[in-house]
């Protein structure tokens, strides 16, 4: 290199370099690429910019793009669909943010003990709010987390086909359709939909009855559904995907089961759901993590893709560490006769919902449930009250809930625009995504919108409407 | 020898979180509701959580103060870590303060697209510098690391045999036992079956072995190059050639791209589709186990398939689109956004020039590791002789050392906790050597680090043929004592919740 070191590079001060090219007995590295056919070369094709060796200058560059861009902390933001804004608290970002953890490779369970330590409380207290005993650690995200769950429960009992929901939010079953794969290969499985009864917002047990026939391999459900809407008979669907031999997998929202009982003290078979509630900031979309628990029984376990960690004892009397169980059956241990396939994942995040849970305590989630449900349907019941607009469901929803602005004769594309104009981010336009749908945006309130920010959000749909 | 630093990692002997605190004490309050007070409970009885949820009570310095201790009690990159195959370095401060801005940590995906174009515009940016370096003509990164962008290969695979009305024949994947084993697992979880070729003894897989196995019934080729062993196989091209021949598509699994930056294009060579890391090669933390990324590249013809949204420039605006033959998703919304700005502002500061460099290092540093590590007696390599001058990595065995004393890598890697070395790389899975393990020096240490980490490992190995218990029981500095690991895959003792060690094992 050219003139002085570069800061992220040691050896590219002059001296440092010559002294490995002395002992490696060559006058340039270049030498080092003989194994490289001079055909394959494509050195000459790259066109060339130059470095930013200054930091304060990278820096200016990256926030001269960002300046001036609009987000949930810009403005007040209705925007859910699966991915919600909640408080993060100071400290998941200080402890994220140390270099020990956030450079932490894979070590040992001894050198990187409290890293273990630390994803081992992850499911711990995740397990603990869910009321399950073996949790994987994290996948890509939700959506993966349904895949993945749908296969292990197809490969638990030989069955093809997973029912879910007609009203399952796009994002993830696009992410279901994907892993649940082409009927031409090996292992695919069938995605039968179950219709949802338009007059409850809720999944209709007869249409279920009907659709779980003894080729099905799991039925998923959730609670609070796509919708908003918490699942009033979930105890009588798990029953009935029983009946028929089925597993009965079942997406939560962590934050709900503050106040809400765990499907899985109904007979739930395989939670899912988002860590992206737990502490981990909206990202752009890069805040996406899921889990999957079961019970603690070995069919289960031997059945997960993830990682895990198990407490264990360790050689001095009385102490634990954390080291990885059941690595054989993932891709690392088996390659292709493994659990899918496992690699790199959002563990960060695992260690960040640690320290969420650890914060919030079993009063705070309480409370914390009882705040959100309190705000949403609060907001839910005004915005119902604006002449032309109605609210479905508003009594059965947690925190999200479908709006309908069709009476009013604008689109919501043209209302969101408007509303954005007026300082908020209005909700998920939900037109084309179901039937009865169009002129229906999907909103989403939890405990950082207050009382100011909803009449704010009122006066602007007002206007907006009346324009 | 030079002198070995005397380390001691902090040992707090940390409670478990549930062990502290008291009952009724609070960390962070959450508000309470602005609504008018409800005299009806939000749900039916029959849905209420009846009891509070078992987790720990602690006021708000007790979680600070026990979360701290973990990290403290946490090695990660703060020694040396030559972690081989996943290319550790640096991780510049600025670009993790630059990610909390607003304008990107609290944007939410469902925004309209015209509303974060800085964020946007950078992910494009950055889409067209990995065109640059790749050949290819278009990226996702959707995939949420290395092993997803595999499982995006296999995924466009099963789109673009279908889109030929092909798929029911092409039903088979080709990989090698050097390939990272995400590969071969990939591809079976998207419903292929695979075939796995044999290292031969130059090193790499034949021509002849993979046209034995290819044919009408071939969907795609998936492989790395260089391999984990710094062995470049040069005849990958009539690899592609013959696998295009017979109408399967080639992924390069850049995983080892960064010996080779600036040299080497993937679509070039003739890939159909290629993968790298941002969250090893191009600078973004690892983060014990992500938030990662896997950019996958493709050509134009694979484009089409790629998952939505993507990011496209039309006129000055920045939108999002799905393009028309699309897979549709492996994951919800773009990826991990904040790790593709960190791996924009990491590439921005290297420039080509500084790329470069860094893959002239890694080749460099390596080569004088090998130097010196050849020099230890009891150190062996793969394949001696063969493919030199390695790539940026070189597979060892400790196999010499382990019949002189007894001893095994693992053995050898706990030790070498003791002085602060993170523990190193053996090997993925099949092992070609006994004992493997991996160093890979990249660009970021120093000749004194690379020369501290063979001190080490050569006095460990010397303790071992003085003590063998000594190095047997380790690590002895470390935050914990050796784990007992018998009862990690038995039902019976396993607990990977805190609930389930305190129901298997009554004493607590």
């Amino acid at each position: 290199m050219t003139g002085s070191a570069h800061p992220y590079m040691a050896n590219s001060a002059a001296g440092s370099m010559q002294a490995l090219l002395d002992v490696v007995g060559v006058s340039s590295a270049e030498e080092l690429f003989a194994q490289i056919p001079a055909a394959h070369r494509g050195d000459s094709n790259i066109v060339p910019s130059a470095g930013i060796r200054s930091e304060q200058q990278l820096r200016r560059m990256l926030e001269d793009r960002l300046r001036g861009g609009i987000s949930t902390e810009s403005h007040v933001s209705f925007l859910g669909g699966g991915y919600w804004k909640h408080y993060v608290p100071a400290l998941c970002d200080e402890i994220a943010s140390r270099p020990e953890i956030s450079t932490s490779v894979w070590g040992t369970p001894s050198s990187d003990h409290g890293r273990n330590q630390a994803w081992f409380e992850f499911a711990s207290q995740l397990g603990a709010l869910l009321d399950l005993e073996f949790v994987g650690l994290p996948v890509y995200s939700w959506g993966c987390a349904v895949g993945h769950a749908v296969r292990m429960a197809a490969r638990m009992n030989g069955r093809s086909v997973v029912v879910v929901p007609s009203n399952l939010d796009r994002e993830r079953r696009l992410v279901v359709d994907t892993y649940c794969g082409y009927s031409e290969l090996n292992g695919a499985v069938t995605v039968r939909e179950v219709a949802v009864d338009a007059a409850t917002g809720m999944i209709s047990l007869d249409a279920l009855a009907a659709a779980v026939t003894d080729e099905v391999a799991a039925v998923y459900i959730e609670t609070p559904n796509s919708w908003g809407v918490v699942e009033a008979d979930i105890a009588r669907m798990i029953e009935l995907t029983h009946d028929s031999g089925a597993q009965a997998i079942v997406g939560v929202d962590p934050i709900a089961l503050g106040s809400l009982a765990s499907p899985a003290d109904f007979g739930a078979d395989i939670l899912v759901g988002s860590i992206q509630p737990l502490g981990i900031h909206l990202n752009a979309g890069g805040g996406v993590g899921g889990f999957i628990a079961t019970r603690d029984e070995e069919v289960y376990a031997r059945q997960f893709p993830t990682l895990q960690v198990s407490i264990a004892p360790t050689t001095r009397e009385g102490e634990h560490a954390f080291g990885l169980t059941l690595f054989a059956q993932s891709s690392y241990g088996s390659r292709e006769l493994g659990n899918d396939w496992t690699g790199n994942s959002v563990y960060l995040w695992a260690v960040r919902a640690a320290v969420y849970l650890a914060l919030l305590g079993p009063q705070g989630m309480h409370e914390l449930a009882d705040t959100v449900v309190a705000n949403a349907r609060r907001t839910a019941e005004l915005i119902d009250e604006l002449d032309g607009v109605s609210v479905r469901y508003r009594d059965s929803i947690f925190k999200e809930f479908i709006v309908d602005f069709s009476a009013t004769g604008k689109s919501v594309e043209q209302i969101n625009a408007g509303l954005l104009a007026r300082g908020v981010l209005g909700g998920h336009d939900l037109t084309g995504s179901h039937d009865g749908l169009d002129g229906c945006a999907l909103y989403c309130v939890t405990e950082v919108i207050s009382e100011d920010d909803v009449h704010h959000l009122l006066g602007a749909l007002a206007e907006v409407i009346a324009a | 020898m030079s002198t070995i630093r005397r380390y001691h990692a902090a040992a707090w002997d940390e409670a478990i979180v549930f062990e502290l605190g008291a009952p009724g004490r609070r960390g962070v309050v959450p508000p309470a509701s602005w609504a008018p007070p409800s005299t009806e409970p939000s749900f039916a009885p029959g849905l209420r959580r009846e009891s509070p949820p078992a987790l720990p009570e602690l006021a708000e310095y007790e979680v600070r103060r026990h979360y701290t201790h973990l990290a403290q009690q946490t090695l990660g990159m703060m020694g040396v870590s030559l972690f081989g195959t996943c290319t550790m370095k640096h991780n510049p401060t600025v670009n993790e303060q630059v990610g909390a801005r607003h304008e990107i940590a609290e944007v939410h995906p469902r925004q309209d697209p015209s509303t974060y174009q800085g964020v946007l515009g950078i992910v494009h940016s950055f889409e067209a510098e990995l065109c640059n370096l790749s050949g290819m003509s278009a990226f996702s990164f959707q995939p949420g690391g290395g092993a997803d962008a595999a499982y995006l290969h296999a995924v466009i695979t099963r789109a673009y045999h279908a889109s030929r009305g092909e798929l029911a024949q092409r039903t088979q994947v080709v990989t090698t036992a050097q390939a990272h084993p995400c590969n071969p697992a990939a591809a079976v979880s998207a419903g292929f079956e695979v075939i796995t070729l044999p290292i031969e003894e130059g090193g790499y897989p034949s021509v002849a072995a993979l046209k034995a196995v290819i044919g009408p019934k071939t969907a795609a080729l998936m492989l790395n190059n260089p391999d984990d062993m710094g062995i470049y196989n040069p005849h990958i091209t009539e690899f592609i050639d013959a696998v295009h021949d017979v109408g399967g598509l080639a992924f390069y699994d850049n995983a080892n791209f960064n010996g080779v930056m600036t040299r080497l294009r993937a679509r070039e060579l003739g890939f159909d589709a290629c993968m790298f890391m941002l969250h090893k090669t191009f600078g973004a933390p690892k983060g014990g186990n992500g938030p990662s990324v896997g950019a996958y590249g493709c050509s134009e013809e694979l484009a089409r398939f790629l998952p939505g949204p993507r990011v496209v420039k039309n006129g000055e605006a920045y939108e999002l689109v799905e393009p028309d033959g699309s897979v549709g998703r492996v994951r919800e919304f773009l990826g991990n956004v904040p790790q593709v700005i960190k791996a924009y502002s990491w590439t921005r500061a290297m420039g080509t020039e500084g790329l470069r460099t860094a893959a002239d290092i890694s080749v460099l540093a390596n080569n004088y590791m090998e130097k010196r590590l050849m020099a230890i007696r009891g150190v062996s390599m793969s394949l001696p002789g063969k493919a030199l001058p390695r790539l940026e990595m070189t597979r060892y065995s400790l196999e010499e050392y382990r019949v002189e004393t007894g001893l095994t890598g693992g053995d050898v890697q706990n030790r070498m906790t003791d002085f602060g070395i993170d523990a190193f790389w053996m090997s993925h899975e099949p092992w070609i050597v006994p004992e493997p393990f991996t160093p890979e020096a990249g660009e970021m240490w120093s000749k004194e680090d690379l020369d501290e980490w063979i001190d080490v490992l050569e006095h460990v190995l010397e303790e071992g043929r003085r003590d063998p218990e000594l190095v047997r029981t380790s690590p002895h500095n470390q935050a914990v004592a050796q784990i007992d690991g018998s009862g990690l895959n038995d039902p019976e003792t396993w607990a990977v919740t805190w609930a389930a060690y305190r129901r298997k094992h009554a004493q607590v």
